[in-house]
């Protein structure tokens, strides 16, 4: 892959905790528009990984460039990163339970977040209607105005990816998004996800072999810290170390 | 495409129509300009009490809608009264000072009145050097930009030095208990240029105002009136929009809020500040009414009373901010100020002075555990029964 379709470019990351290598000398790169899926037994660095990324813990060693202009991520805080373009669902989901549906969408929303943009913000029709559009993407149309502590998991786990897609980040980064999710919602989120990859970079961090297999796109495999192998997931699955350290267990 | 945000918010219409009536109300009963049912002494008591109703709402901004359990309000406010006392103090002193030497055959010099002005004020801690801190005193505006400036630049130097660092939870709650002692300790001192323990005294006679007091009162009351309103309308219009969501949403998850692109600390730093100023505003009324200031109002007790307050009022709500601060001050006032009769058990004799403090502490930890919602949870069983 050549500079010019990377969009995230992580080399040679190292870190350790207490002495503990959780990422080791990991490469990773993935380009504007891709649907990526990282697989990894337990322990591997999967959520160490997204932490490095998204600014939450910062590398021992190595570079994480973003962008045409190659800019260092590592420069950057959390807030600067997400502005940056870097959006991240957690594994448990986090949205604002005592907000309704709508205040939830309309933060995350893109738009500028100094602290006088904010005070002295008020929604416009197209704001409505853009908040209004993507709950009927995720299937939360009925419940703009109910607080989102009322939602199902399954809900909140769609609230979450709609404010993710609010965001309108160059890179989704999506941790298990299938969880506790009925065989129906996760058609659904499958189409969510495919769908997005289209315009932007998506990377699923899940532990569903059915649900990547659903995906169908590249996969990445981590372990102890670093890629294991990559490729289609026939490819990787027929990998002998691949099938050693993850399948065989 | 939007509703103007009073008429989205019931609420605040409900209480400003409230604090009007209750404003003419009073002043219909009052001595100064109506029948006299109500003291002045008394009319005072709820001139204060409606500046402490002010910097509940402060603190409700800051704790119960962003998460920031700050121990060191009370700081701030009485700060606020410091700035305009430093004038009210001087400028009736000049006016003293300068009746007393026009008494002699020879017109004084502006140097002998600026002595007498310090002999005046400075006597009692043994100097009568004017301290670079009353450099202004004898101008009102500068004064009054002062009640906002020096506790606003305060916080914010406090607030950066402690949100940049991340500090939250329990120890920002005692960093800023030790802000407020280091403060009152620093104001205890005699060369602290600010009259030591003495404070700042006579502050309820403002120079060259002939009126009596019972007009005064009801002047501060307006005027506390007035700040209350304007206060709870800008917190309101501040919590109302987006800045509400965000700012609540760092009260229950500060990290996502991040992750979101909000840069945090800048947020708190800019509520902090704000609140700070809205502190100081509700103290530069109250003190004036109150007559004195002194490093003993800012001791850190005083701050945990202003969260104690806006605990058993319901926080996260300004209306629950402005019931506790008025219901649990003018309750202490009664049981504090001698009126309620001590209980003779024959054995042991209840002194309500003592036993106050215990009952406010122990409703305090009631409140905390069973009706977290204070007061203003009343509210919504009222709104509850209603719909079912």
């Amino acid at each position: 892959m050549s500079q010019m379709n990377t969009l995230l470019e992580v080399s040679g990351v190292s870190v350790s905790f207490d002495g503990f290598r959780a990422i080791n000398n990991l490469s990773f790169q993935i380009g504007p528009a891709e649907l990526r899926a990282v697989i990894g037994p337990n322990g591997a660095g999967k959520t160490t990984f997204m932490d490095i990324v998204t600014g939450k813990t910062r590398p021992d060693e190595g570079r994480v460039l973003w962008g045409e202009r190659s800019i260092s991520l590592l420069a950057l805080n959390e807030a600067q990163i997400a502005q940056a373009g870097v959006g991240r669902k957690f594994q448990k989901p986090t949205v604002f339970e005592e907000q309704s549906v709508r205040e939830n969408l309309m933060m995350a929303r893109r738009a500028p977040r100094s602290w006088w943009a904010v005070l002295t913000f008020r929604a416009s029709a197209q704001d409505m209607a853009r908040v209004e559009a993507l709950a009927g993407e995720v299937g939360l149309q009925d419940h703009l105005d109910r607080v989102a502590g009322e939602l199902s998991h399954g809900q909140k786990q769609w609230l979450e990816i709609g404010m993710l897609l609010a965001q309108e980040p160059r890179l989704l980064l999506v941790d298990e998004p299938a969880a506790g999710m009925t065989p129906e919602e996760r058609e659904h989120t499958t189409d969510l996800l495919v769908e997005a990859a289209k315009t932007r970079a998506v990377v699923v961090v899940e532990h569903d072999m059915e649900f990547v297999r659903r995906l169908n796109c590249k996969v990445t495999v981590l372990h102890e810290g670093s890629v294991l192998a990559e490729g289609g997931l026939d490819h990787v699955t027929a990998n002998p170390d691949v099938i050693d350290v993850y399948l065989g267990r | 495409m939007r509703r103007p945000f009073v008429a989205e918010n019931p609420s605040v219409l409900v209480f400003l129509i409230g604090l009007s009536i209750f404003t003419v109300v009073v002043t219909v009963l009052a001595e100064g300009f109506g029948v006299g049912a109500l003291s002045t002494s008394f009319v005072k008591t709820l001139g204060k009490t409606l500046c402490l109703c002010l910097v509940a709402i402060a603190m409700d901004l800051i704790w119960g809608y962003c998460g920031i359990l700050s121990l060191g309000h009370f700081a701030f406010f009485g700060l606020g009264g410091y700035m305009v006392g430093m004038w009210l103090m001087y400028a009736r002193t000049e006016i003293i000072v300068e009746g007393a030497l026009a008494q002699g055959d020879i017109p004084p010099t502006p140097q002998e009145i600026i002595d007498g002005i310090g002999n005046q004020i400075f006597g009692v801690v043994g100097s009568s050097e004017f301290p670079v801190v009353w450099t202004f005193a004898d101008s009102l505006v500068i004064q009054l930009l002062m009640v906002l400036a020096v506790p606003g630049l305060l916080a914010l130097v406090f607030g950066w030095l402690a949100f940049r660092s991340r500090v939250a939870g329990v120890y920002l709650s005692i960093l800023t208990q030790a802000m407020t002692l280091a403060l009152a300790l620093y104001l205890f001192q005699n060369d602290s240029g600010l009259r030591g323990n003495n404070g700042l005294s006579g502050l309820q006679n403002l120079p060259g105002v002939t009126a009596p007091q019972s007009a005064v009162s009801l002047w501060f009351f307006w005027a506390s009136a007035l700040a209350l309103g304007a206060g709870y309308l800008l917190s309101a219009w501040v919590v109302s929009g987006k800045f509400g969501s965000v700012i609540r949403g760092i009260r229950d998850n500060e990290a996502r809020v991040r992750f979101l692109g909000y840069p945090v600390e800048s947020f708190k730093l800019m509520l902090f500040t704000l609140t700070a100023m809205i502190a100081a505003v509700a103290g530069a009324l109250y003190y004036p009414q109150a007559g004195i200031v002194n490093p003993a109002e800012i001791a850190p007790i005083a701050s945990i009373y202003l969260a104690v307050w806006v605990a058993i009022g319901g926080r996260g709500r300004l209306y629950g901010a402005v019931l506790g601060a008025a219901f649990v001050s003018l309750v202490s006032t009664w049981f504090t100020g001698g009126q309620a009769p001590d209980i003779n058990l024959g054995v042991y004799t209840v002194h309500w002075v003592d036993w106050w403090q215990v009952i406010l502490g122990l409703s305090f930890v009631l409140v905390t555990l069973f009706a977290p919602k204070g007061i203003g949870g009343l509210f919504d069983l009222m709104k509850r029964e209603d719909k079912a």
